[in-house]
């Protein structure tokens, strides 16, 4: 059956580290780095990658529109 | 250091599925974290791009938090002085019926200083777009009583909570403006999880779309949080909109098409 | 075609903006100028050049899509009476605030508050120093007759486009009702282009269009300011309009515009026939003020009146251009009195030949 493997990328200068993206991800791959950017803000990242579909969840709620999704089917 | 590169085998154009839209522009928006107006905005911009309406299109805002709104969209923009939107959203319509015209208010803007122009506006059946952002507070003076306020809901000039016998009820304005004529569609929507979002999308699409119908108004309230006025983190303050905002501003159709939703 | 016509004031400024090529008119009715909308209203300005003419909710509701209609570049008119232009003062400062061209006709009546219906000048203030909040100036238009009142709109939309900026016709109950022959000029076409800075939408050619008036950088707020600052001193250098009667010789002089200045133009033959060297001048602009000519006259005369139906708004600006050189009082009426032409010989004699 095809199964999608995703990733995303986080804008993470323009990140705001609201956490919303964290708690809307069904497959619990974003966390807050425990760095910081340049405006202070501890900004969201891939903690397990591997657990991304590419589902967008997290890019649809972004309020700052940070987040870029990328997808690919691959067989499993 | 947390690099944010991604997964480098999957991050490849073809596999692109989701990108912040080209009718954004790439100015930082100056909302609190975890604000709801960066979402609406966002999602006006997508629903923009989709439709291939840029030069077609003609947003006004409004003096509340969103007032530098035209800062972020890359559309021509009309600032309203507060409350006015509606009516200079209106001259804008009449004078170029082609176009596809929207407000964008919050609460304070739109039910209590601009109360007489927003039932104008719907009661006219001006064929314009009304976002309206509530949050229950003015959010840009610092978090003062709305006419939104929920009954017993703190604001820095409701410190005990809102008393309704002193104070006045919180205002439905979406269900007053769903009973005049002029409306075409009003709908209650909130952007706060994924599945939201996208209803809220859609309802954004309908309201442009309906413009070229030409029979009426099209509403959409979006609830929102404002994490700073409510005095809580941004998931705590979704939360709290949830569990108190929602029983009060429950989210669904309200007018379609012309007609209350559940009545015949 | 030109046309001439037997019409009320306010008839006249209604089919003066159709004429002109107006897109719309917003108004809200109050008298003693209700005929402009009424008169609009049974035209069809629709039918005959595609005009938007619609009545509003407020006098808040007109002016904000005065706003809304000067931002997409169109040639828009509004018009009230003074408890309605008081209300119309937050959207003038946003639409000054904003440099957009826009032509306001206020048909005072006399006040403060609800005050009366009939004809009074005591809006002056109110029209040429600003009126709402920030520094900012309006043009501002004084006519005396019907002809003018018409002559006035198409002049308005002219200097209101010129400058960007919102412009008076400042006018009153009188001149408002007042029947008079009218010179209409032809239809003009309304316009088909629009200025560059227009929200007609953004095409991929160009950078997109804001109209604000916010700017929430001092030095940039500051910067604006003095921008439009020196508009309106090029408004001062160039703009200034005014008339004289009998000024040559003068040794008395009325100073006078709209209703009084028809009836000191009387007074100065009255007083002539008496032995009484007077002259008149009118102001046409109020805003820009004919500063550089009272000075001029202040040399020559041996005494200044102003004549106003206020209890005396433009006597100040006519102190301030004298700078002490001759002696300036005020003669006026109120509460909707007209002066009389004889009223004013006596006040010109009470004050300066005793
Ligand atoms: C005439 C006028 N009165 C008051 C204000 C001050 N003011 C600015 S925004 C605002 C309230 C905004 O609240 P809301 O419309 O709910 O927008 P939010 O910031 O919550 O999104 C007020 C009272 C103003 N700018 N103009
Ligand atoms: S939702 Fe957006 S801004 Fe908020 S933490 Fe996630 S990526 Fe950052
Ligand atoms: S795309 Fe879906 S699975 Fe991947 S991080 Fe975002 S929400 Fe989680
Ligand atoms: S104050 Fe409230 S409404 Fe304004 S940006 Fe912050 S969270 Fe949003
Ligand atoms: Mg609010």
């Amino acid at each position: 059956m095809a199964k999608s493997k995703g990733s995303i990328i986080v804008d993470k200068e323009r990140c705001k580290g609201c956490e919303i993206c964290v708690l809307a991800c069904p497959t619990g791959v974003i966390s807050l780095a425990r760095e910081v950017n340049s405006k202070g803000y501890h900004f969201a990242y891939m903690e397990n990658p591997e657990a991304c579909t590419g589902c967008t969840n997290c890019a649809v709620v972004c309020p700052d529109g940070v987040i870029t999704v990328y997808r690919k089917k691959v067989n499993a | 250091m947390v690099e944010n590169t991604g997964i480098s085998d999957i991050v490849k154009d073809e596999n692109l599925v989701y990108q912040k839209t080209k009718v954004l522009t790439d100015k930082v928006m100056h909302y609190c974290p975890g604000c709801g107006h960066g979402t609406a905005h966002r999602l006006i911009a997508e629903v923009i791009e989709e439709m291939d309406i840029q030069a077609g299109t003609i947003g006004v805002t409004p003096v509340g938090c969103a007032v530098l709104m035209y800062n972020y969209l890359d559309i021509d923009m009309q600032e309203a002085a507060h409350g006015r939107a509606p009516a200079v959203a209106t001259a804008i319509k009449r004078l170029m019926p082609d176009k596809y015209v929207f407000t964008y208010q919050g609460d304070g803007d739109l039910a209590a200083i601009g109360t007489a122009e927003t039932i104008h506006a719907c009661n006219r059946g001006e064929n314009i777009a009304v976002f309206f952002i509530n949050n229950g507070i003015y959010g840009m003076t610092g978090g003062q009583m709305a006419p939104t306020t929920l009954s017993g809901m703190k604001s820095s000039t409701s410190p005990y909570g809102r008393d309704v016998q002193m104070m006045g009820n919180p205002l439905k304005m979406t269900e007053l403006v769903a009973q005049l004529p002029g409306t075409w569609y009003v709908t209650r929507q909130a952007v706060h999880t994924p599945a939201s979002v996208r209803k809220a999308k859609k309802a954004i699409r309908q309201a442009f779309e309906n413009q070229k119908l030409k029979k009426g108004l099209s509403l959409v309230e979006i609830v929102s949080n404002c994490n700073s006025g409510w005095k809580m983190s941004p998931v705590e303050a979704n939360k709290w909109m949830v569990e108190n905002m929602f029983p009060f501003y429950p989210p669904g159709d309200i007018k379609l098409e012309g007609k209350m939703v559940g009545k015949e | 075609m030109k046309e001439l016509k037997l019409m009320k004031g306010n008839e006249a400024i209604a089919e003066a903006a159709i004429r002109a090529g107006a897109d719309a008119y917003f108004g809200y009715p109050i008298t003693p100028q209700s005929e402009i909308l009424e008169y609009l209203m049974a035209e069809k300005p629709h039918e005959r050049t595609g005009m938007v003419v619609l009545q509003a909710e407020s006098e808040i509701a007109a002016i904000n899509m005065v706003y809304g209609g000067a931002a997409c570049g169109r040639k828009v008119i509004t018009s009230s009476s003074s408890p309605g232009i008081s209300l119309k003062q937050e959207g003038l400062s946003y639409i000054a605030g904003s440099e957009l061209p826009c032509v306001v006709v206020n048909v005072v009546r006399g006040g403060p508050g609800l005050g009366t219906i009939q004809p009074a000048q005591s809006d002056y203030f109110q029209a040429v120093k600003g009126g709402g909040h920030g520094d900012y100036r309006l043009i501002v238009l004084a006519p005396q007759s019907v002809q003018e009142m018409a002559d006035f709109v198409d002049l308005g939309f002219e200097l209101a486009f010129k400058y960007r900026n919102p412009l008076m016709i400042l006018t009153d109950g009188a001149l408002g009702q007042m029947m008079e022959k009218v010179w209409l000029q032809e239809q003009k076409p309304r316009m088909k282009t629009f200025p560059e800075w227009a929200t007609t939408g953004k095409t991929p050619d160009r950078e997109r269009n804001i109209i604000t008036s916010l700017d929430l950088d001092s030095a940039e707020q500051e910067k604006f300011n003095m921008k439009i600052q020196e508009k309106y001193r090029k408004m001062e250098a160039e703009e200034v309009r005014f008339e004289t009667t009998d000024t040559e010789d003068a040794e008395y002089l009325l100073v006078a515009y709209g209703t009084s200045a028809r009836i000191c133009q009387k007074s100065v033959r009255l007083a002539r026939d008496k032995g009484i060297k007077a002259g008149l001048l009118r102001p046409v602009t109020l805003f820009p003020f004919p500063k550089k000519i009272l000075s001029e006259l202040a040399g020559k005369v041996r005494g200044i009146l102003t004549v106003e139906m206020s209890t005396g708004q433009m006597v100040e600006d006519v102190r301030l251009a004298v700078e002490g050189k001759v002696q300036v009082e005020h003669y006026g009426r109120m509460g909707g009195i007209i002066p009389s032409p004889e009223d004013i010989v006596d006040a010109l004699g009470k004050n300066f030949l005793k």
